[in-house]
């Protein structure tokens, strides 16, 4: 287990995680401590489990058939599989970013306000509050402020991608998963996700999957390492790129496979 | 605004500066040291060394964590080879400073000798060049580097007269070899600083414009010009 640092609180505790897509095992007894308020990326080849892991932190996995868990997923101790554990709750709780910015086609404004809507705010006032507030948090207000009534569709795929994380901060979550969110982006694009997750891990926990070792390792402050479904080796961004404990992470980050 | 990388390169410059700054200082004391006969003075010098070592030691691990987490290029790359290598010069120099710091301490229980008052003279040139080639860092200023590359040449020659006076001296009065030793002891410390702050300096010229001027004899072709 990683050694994390003092007055490091954890968010979520995942204990002896088993994974199958139907009789295919895709993740092995995955131990892991994820401490909060911090940046833990997930790194690993293709098919080696990253995002099935990833995935299983707010459930989405829930809507492929056949899929089955077994083990622990604990956030903030309580067991979010458990049959008490109320679905809508933990995606509220735990937010999203995907690959490929998905804004509604809808304006800029309704864009962030649809999830505080349908958790029942009303008022117009406050709905424009919190619009302004996740926007500039997501770096993107001084871009849109003038034109928030027009479609979100007409902004660039870097402003889709930034707007996409404003409306996950709307519902104001604890835990914001990001599966490869600037792998679509150009460089400039890219620094600005990057500048804006390193902000936002003044509030919230990140994990963030990504195939780029070198934004693992400028972004995250732990680093897990996925190969063959298995935790190879997870800790201290900064231990894990100058001097891994195992030989398999040594050679996929100085790219020997993978 | 700095983007999150460039914060730890501000802060690693924040870390040499301070580095430079504690060697400025114990360089000056050992020298003060040596010319006040103050025994205590050299003790202090002596043990705040350990404080030179840890922090060479944290300014090495910071830069290894820029090169392998932030890939730096072009200038911010000079920037943190040219500190990684500027921090072995200061952690030298501190070892040479409480090295002058020990003989202090040694000549303070003899007689005084009066080759101590020649170097005030070197003495200043040296700290002289320290505190212009981290002047030099800072604003990053390729000319006042080159100023200190130029200056070594100054320190060498003062050291080489200052060996020729030590010899005669021990000629004269061979009782106190030992004594003498430790002048010479001194003054060749003093050189060795000059020399890592003329490292320093071409880390700083290599700094600034991506030109490596290590055995190229710039300080000579620049005393021709001169």
């Amino acid at each position: 287990m990683v050694d994390h640092q003092p007055g490091e609180n954890l968010k979520i505790t995942v204990e002896k995680m088993n994974f199958f897509y139907g009789p295919v095992q895709a993740l092995f007894e995955i131990n892991m401590n994820i401490p909060e308020k911090k940046v833990t990326a997930l790194i690993g080849p293709s098919g080696c489990g990253k995002s099935t892991f990833l995935r299983s932190l707010n459930r989405m996995n829930d809507i492929i058939d056949g899929t089955r868990l077994e083990g622990k997923v604990l956030i903030d101790e309580k067991d979010i599989y458990s049959p008490l554990s109320d679905v809508v709750e933990l995606r509220k709780k735990v937010g999203m970013i995907f690959q490929k910015s998905n804004p509604f086609p809808k304006s800029i404004f309704d864009n962030i306000a649809y999830g505080p809507r349908i958790h029942s705010v009303k008022d117009k006032g406050k709905l424009m509050e919190i619009v302004e507030s996740c926007l500039i948090k997501a770096a993107l207000w001084d871009e849109v402020k003038d034109r928030l009534d027009q479609s979100a569709m007409g902004l660039s795929g870097g402003q889709q991608q930034r707007l996409c994380i404003a409306r996950a901060l709307a519902i104001e979550p604890e835990v914001v998963l990001m599966d490869e969110p600037a792998s679509a982006l150009d460089p400039k694009s890219t620094l600005k996700i990057e500048d804006l997750i390193n902000e936002l891990k003044r509030e919230y926990t990140i994990i963030i999957v990504t195939h780029n070792m070198q934004q693992a390792a400028r972004v995250s402050d732990y680093t897990a390492f996925f190969y063959e479904g298995h935790l190879i080796e997870f800790g201290a961004t900064e231990q894990i790129f100058t001097n891994p404990n195992q030989k398999q992470t040594e050679d996929y980050i100085t790219g020997r496979f993978g | 605004m700095l983007h999150y990388w460039q914060r730890e390169i501000e802060n690693l410059k924040k870390l040499i500066l301070s580095l430079g700054a504690i060697v400025e200082e114990q360089i000056q004391r050992s020298l003060l040291a040596v010319e006040r006969r103050d025994t205590p003075l050299a003790e202090e010098v002596i043990s705040k060394d350990r404080e030179v070592d840890s922090l060479e030691i944290l300014i090495e691990e910071e830069c290894l964590k820029i090169l392998a987490l932030y890939q730096p290029v072009a200038k911010e790359l000079r920037f943190v080879v040219a500190v990684l290598k500027m921090n072995n010069d200061l952690e030298r120099m501190g070892d040479l400073a409480a090295n002058i710091a020990k003989r202090a301490r040694y000549l303070a229980k003899k007689d005084k000798i009066n080759l101590i008052e020649d170097f005030g003279n070197v003495g200043d040139k040296v700290q002289n060049m320290v505190k212009k080639a981290l002047d030099a860092l800072v604003n990053t200023d390729i000319n006042l580097a080159k100023e200190v590359i130029a200056a070594d040449d100054e320190v060498d020659k003062l050291t080489k007269h200052l060996l020729k006076r030590t010899i005669n001296a021990i000629e004269k009065d061979p009782d106190r070899t030992k004594d003498y030793f430790s002048i010479r002891s001194i003054s060749k410390n003093l050189e060795r600083i000059a020399d890592s702050a003329t490292n320093i300096a071409e880390d700083v010229v290599y700094l600034c414009s991506g030109e490596i001027v290590r055995h190229t004899e710039l300080g000579m072709e620049e005393q021709a010009e001169g």
